[in-house]
C-alpha cells in the first residue's frame, strides 16, 4: 500500500487502534463529539481517548502503519498530501479525515469533482417506496454519468447503490468500520459488485471494528464527497438528517424526497423539506440542483403507447397497484388490464413484483409531458 | 375364512385360519397382530358366548396370513369368530365358501363399523368373491360396488342366517341426505381479479397464488373453487369416498362424498401433508385427492413440507418409502396457495406495515422462492371497497362452472380424457399449443424483455392455452399470451 504519507498512514491505524476508546468517551452523543474529536491532531486525540497510554498507542499506530506500507495488500490509501485526494473533503475544514483506505477503482475516487457525485442516504428500514425512488434516483442519475455515493447500509443506501450498478454507472460505498470488508454483512454480495466496478472507501485502516461513533463519522465524508446530498426516506431521528445537517455544514446543496404526510416513514423528509431542502422529484431535479437549471437531459420516452395503455399508466400514477385497482381506476375490463400490462412491462414502463403487485418506472410517454416520481 | 386389511388406501386380503385341537384351554393368534388384534381373543370368546354360541375349551391357534403383513385393529373379529364357528362345527362351512368377512365385535354379540368398507369391497369384487358380509353401518357404503352381495350383519347371531345359505335383512337403511350445498361463487362481490383468476386456474387446472392483505376475500375464494370445478366422474367420486372412509370418515348413508376441499395449517409437517408413520397413513394431498388443496400464508410453511408438495404436484400421487417397503398413494389436487404481501399482512407499501426492510426482503425472498417452478399463476388482490362490498352478488358458481366446463372439454378433445392444460408435456406443447403468428412474434420478441427462461415460459403458454380455451378459441392469440404473461410467476427482488 503506497500513496500516503507516514503521518496520515499512522493516523489511519490510530483510529482502528482506539475506536473502543473514542467509543467510550463519545458516550450516547457520537454525532455531535465523534466530529469535535476527529478534529483534534494524532497526541490530543489519544491523550483525549486513552489518558494513561496514550504513549504507547501512538508508538503501536506508528509501528503498524510502517508494518501495513511495506505490504502490497489488495487495497489502496490516499491522503491529503499525496496525489489524488479528493477535493470534496477539503470543505470538511479541520474535520478532514487523514488518510483514506479502499477497496476497488481508486481512480474514481482521486478524480471525484463533488459537482460530478449525488450523495443518497435515508432509513435502513424504508418502504417499498422509498426503495423504488432511491432505486430510480440513483438509476438516472448515473445513466447520466453522476457518481453515486452512499454509505452500504440496508434499505436506501443499498437501492441507490443497486440503482446505480443496473444503469451499469460508478457508485462509491463509504463505510464505517474498515473497508476490506461488507459492512452490514448482509450487504456482501453488494459489496463484492461495487469493489469490482466502483470504489469502497472509509477512513479507519483496514480491520476496524464497528463502533456506534464510525457511522456519524462516516456520514461527514458522504456530506462531503457529494455536490447534493438527497435524503430520499427518513424518520424523525434517522442518521441521515445527521448527514443532511454535515451536507449544509460543507456548504453543499441538501435536496429531499417528499412521502406520504401520513407516514412515518418520511416525517424527517417532510421536516426537511419545511425547513428549506430543495426538493427531489426525480433525476431532473438533482440535476438542476447540481449542474444548475436547465442542465439536464431531456427524460428518455418509450414507444408509443395504446389508449388503453395511456389509461393503465394514469391508473398506476395513480397510486393503484394491483390489476382490479388499476383496472377499476383506467375504466378497462380486468383480461384487457392485463393484456395492457404485459405490453407495458415488455417496453419499460412499469414491472410486476413477486407478488403480482404493479409498479410504474420513470421512462416517460412520447409526447408527454413527463411526470412525477 | 377370508377377510381384508387396510394398505395405504387399498385393501389386501388376509386369510383367517383356525386350528383347534386337544389340550390345555388356550387361544393364541399369529401373524404380525398388533395389541388390538391380540385383544380380540377377550371379544371374540365374549361375543361368541353371549351370542349363544359355545367357546371351545380346548387349544386355539388363529393365523392371519401373509404372516409378513402387519395386522392392526379389530377388524378381524368376525372372521376370526366365523372361523372358530365353523372349526368347531357349530355352523356349516359350505354356504360361507366365496364369503369375506370384516367387522369388530362387540362384548355382547354386537358388530361395530370400520374405516374403508368401500376400498374392501372393490377389493372383494376384483378377487371374484360372491359376497361380503360387513357391519350394517358400513353396508350401504359398500353397496356403492356391484357385483358381491352385501351382507349387512347387526350382531354375531346373524352368520347362523348367511350360514342357512340367506343374507340378513339388517336395519332399515338411513334415509339419505342431499349433499349439503357447496358455497356459492355470489358470495364473492366486487374482485373481478380475484374471480378471473380463479376461473384460469379451474380451467386449466393450474397451481395459483393470491397474494393479498387480509380480509382480501382469498380464502373466501379458495373454498368456492370445488364449486366451479367440473362435477366428479362416477369413477373419481368412488375414490374420492374410498379415500374419505379409509380416513375415518365413512359414508353412512351410501352417498358418494363431494370434491375436497383441504386447508392444512401451516404448522402441518411434512407427513401429516403428504403422509406418512409405518405403516403409512394418508396425509393431506392425499385427502385432497381429486379436489383442492388449499394453502393458507404459503411464506408460512417449512421448507421441508413444500419440498414434500413437488414430486406429487408433478406425478398426481405421493410414494412413501419406509423400511418395511414403499407405498403409493393418489394425490391428484389442485393447488391453490394464499400469502400475505408481508410478514404483518398489510404490505411494505401500507404506511400500516411495521415490518422492517430486512424482514420484508426475507419474506419475499422465501415466498417467491416455494414451490417457485409449480407455481402457474400469481395474482395480487385488495381489500374489496365498502361500494362493492354492499353491491349486487356477482356471477353464481353455475355461470362459471359452464365456462369450466366448456373449456375442460376443449382440452379434453386436444389432450384425451382426465387431462388438463396444466399438465401439458414440453412436446404436447410444441405440438398442440396452437400459437398464432402474433402470439408466436410476441413470444420471440418478448423472450429477452421479459427475462423468462424456457421452462418459464412453457408455463405462459400452458396459462395462455387456458386463455384461449376459456374464449372458446383454437388457436392461441397474442392477447392470450399477454395476459399469462402479466399473471406469470416472478422472481423477488
Amino acid at each position: 500500500m503506497s500513496g500516503a504519507c507516514a503521518e496520515c498512514l499512522r493516523r489511519g491505524q490510530l483510529l482502528s487502534l482506539l475506536a473502543a476508546n473514542i467509543d467510550r468517551s463519545v458516550g450516547a452523543r457520537a454525532g455531535e463529539r465523534a466530529r469535535d474529536l476527529l478534529a483534534l491532531g494524532d497526541r490530543e486525540l489519544a491523550v483525549a481517548v486513552a489518558p494513561t497510554d496514550w504513549k504507547a498507542a501512538l508508538a503501536t499506530a506508528g509501528a503498524r502503519a510502517r508494518q501495513a506500507a511495506a505490504e502490497s495488500g489488495t487495497g489502496w490509501v490516499m491522503c491529503p498530501h499525496g496525489p489524488g485526494y479528493p477535493t470534496g473533503l477539503d470543505a470538511l475544514g479541520r474535520s478532514q479525515p487523514h488518510a483514506l483506505f479502499g477497496r476497488g477503482d481508486a481512480g474514481i475516487v482521486a478524480g471525484l469533482d463533488p459537482d460530478r457525485a449525488v450523495t443518497i442516504v435515508g432509513s435502513r428500514r424504508c418502504g417499498a417506496y422509498g426503495r423504488q425512488v432511491a432505486h430510480e434516483l440513483a438509476r438516472e442519475l448515473a445513466a447520466a454519468g453522476i457518481v453515486v455515493v452512499s454509505g452500504l447500509a440496508l434499505g436506501i443506501d443499498s437501492a441507490a447503490h443497486e440503482g446505480a450498478l443496473a444503469a451499469g454507472g460508478t457508485t462509491i460505498a463509504v463505510l464505517g468500520p474498515g473497508a476490506d470488508r461488507a459492512y452490514p454483512r448482509s450487504a456482501v454480495g453488494l459489496y463484492r459488485r461495487i469493489c469490482a466496478s466502483g470504489a469502497v472507501l472509509s477512513e479507519l485502516a483496514p480491520g476496524a471494528a464497528t463502533f456506534r461513533w464510525v457511522f456519524p463519522a462516516r456520514n461527514r465524508l458522504m456530506a462531503a464527497l457529494g455536490g447534493v446530498t438527497v435524503v430520499v426516506e427518513a424518520a424523525e431521528r434517522s442518521g441521515s438528517l445527521i448527514t443532511a445537517e454535515m451536507a449544509i455544514e460543507a456548504g453543499r446543496t441538501v435536496g429531499a424526497v417528499p412521502g406520504p404526510v401520513t407516514s412515518w416513514r418520511s416525517s424527517g423528509t417532510n421536516r426537511l423539506l419545511g425547513d428549506g431542502a430543495a426538493l427531489v422529484r426525480d433525476a431532473r431535479d438533482v440535476l438542476d440542483l447540481l449542474l444548475g437549471p436547465g442542465s439536464a437531459p431531456p427524460q428518455p420516452s418509450g414507444p408509443a403507447t395504446t389508449a388503453e395503455g395511456a389509461a393503465v399508466l394514469a391508473a398506476l400514477d395513480g397510486g393503484a397497484a394491483t390489476a382490479d385497482a388499476i383496472a377499476a381506476a383506467a375504466g378497462v375490463g380486468f383480461s384487457a388490464t392485463l393484456i395492457a400490462l404485459a405490453r407495458l412491462e415488455r417496453d419499460g414502463y412499469v414491472r410486476g413484483d413477486h407478488g403480482g403487485r404493479w409498479t410504474r418506472t420513470t421512462l416517460a410517454e412520447p409526447g408527454g409531458a413527463g411526470r412525477l416520481i | 375364512m377370508r377377510t381384508l386389511a387396510i394398505s395405504g388406501v387399498e385393501a389386501v386380503p388376509v386369510d383367517a385360519e383356525i386350528d383347534i385341537h386337544r389340550g390345555l384351554p388356550a387361544f393364541t393368534i399369529v401373524g404380525l397382530p398388533d395389541a388390538a388384534v391380540r385383544e380380540s381373543r377377550e371379544r371374540v370368546r365374549a361375543a361368541l358366548v353371549n351370542s349363544g354360541f359355545d367357546f371351545p375349551l380346548q387349544r386355539i391357534t388363529a393365523n392371519l396370513a401373509p404372516a409378513d403383513l402387519r395386522k392392526a385393529g379389530p377388524g378381524y373379529d368376525l372372521a376370526i369368530a366365523a372361523a372358530i364357528l365353523v372349526a368347531s362345527d357349530q355352523l356349516a362351512g359350505a354356504p360361507l365358501d366365496g364369503w369375506w368377512l370384516a367387522g369388530e365385535l362387540a362384548l355382547d354379540g354386537g358388530i361395530r363399523p370400520l374405516p374403508g368398507a368401500l376400498a374392501m369391497a372393490e377389493r372383494v369384487e376384483r378377487e371374484g368373491g360372491r359376497g361380503f358380509a360387513l357391519p350394517a353401518a358400513n353396508a350401504p357404503e359398500a353397496g356403492l360396488i356391484e357385483g358381491p352381495a352385501i351382507a349387512p350383519l347387526g350382531s354375531l347371531a346373524d352368520l347362523r342366517t348367511l350360514a342357512a345359505g340367506e343374507i340378513p335383512a339388517g336395519p332399515a337403511p338411513i334415509a339419505s341426505r342431499s349433499a349439503p350445498a357447496l358455497p356459492d361463487l355470489a358470495d364473492l362481490k366486487g374482485q373481478p381479479g380475484l374471480r378471473r383468476g380463479l376461473e384460469i386456474a379451474a380451467a386449466g387446472g393450474h397451481a395459483a397464488l393470491v397474494v393479498g392483505p387480509p380480509g382480501a376475500g382469498k380464502s373466501l375464494a379458495a373454498r368456492r373453487l370445488p364449486s366451479i370445478l367440473p362435477p366428479l366422474s362416477r369413477r373419481e367420486a368412488i375414490e374420492v369416498t374410498r379415500i374419505a372412509s379409509v380416513a375415518g370418515r365413512p359414508s353412512a348413508d351410501g352417498t358418494l362424498a363431494p370434491r375436497p376441499f383441504r386447508a392444512p395449517h401451516h404448522t402441518i409437517s411434512a407427513a401429516g401433508l403428504v403422509g406418512g408413520s409405518s405403516p403409512p397413513r394418508p396425509g393431506e394431498i392425499t385427502l385432497a385427492h381429486r379436489g383442492v388443496l388449499f394453502l393458507d400464508e404459503l411464506g408460512e410453511f417449512s421448507r421441508a413440507s413444500l419440498e414434500a408438495l413437488r414430486q406429487p404436484l408433478e406425478d398426481g400421487e405421493v410414494t412413501i418409502s419406509r423400511a418395511r417397503g414403499a407405498t403409493t398413494l393418489p394425490a391428484d389436487f389442485q393447488l391453490f396457495a394464499a400469502a400475505n404481501p408481508c410478514p404483518c399482512g398489510y404490505g411494505a407499501d401500507s404506511p400500516r406495515c411495521s415490518c422492517t426492510a430486512e424482514r420484508v426482503r426475507a419474506y419475499a425472498a422465501r415466498l417467491s422462492g416455494a414451490l417457485a417452478d409449480r407455481i402457474d399463476l400469481v395474482l395480487a388482490v385488495e381489500q374489496p371497497s365498502a361500494a362493492a362490498l354492499s353491491g349486487d352478488p356477482g356471477e353464481t358458481s353455475a355461470e362459471v362452472a359452464a365456462r369450466v366446463l366448456d373449456a375442460r372439454e376443449a382440452q379434453r378433445e386436444r389432450l384425451g380424457p382426465d387431462r388438463v392444460n396444466a399438465s401439458m408435456t414440453d412436446a404436447e406443447i410444441a405440438a398442440s399449443a396452437g400459437l398464432d403468428q402474433d402470439a408466436r412474434a410476441a413470444l420471440v420478441s418478448g423472450h429477452d424483455e421479459y427475462g423468462l427462461s424456457g421452462r418459464g415460459w412453457n408455463r405462459v403458454i400452458k396459462v395462455a392455452r387456458t386463455c384461449a380455451d376459456l374464449d372458446g378459441s383454437r388457436a392461441v392469440g397474442a392477447d392470450h399470451v399477454a395476459e399469462a404473461l402479466a399473471l406469470r410467476r416472478r422472481e423477488a427482488g
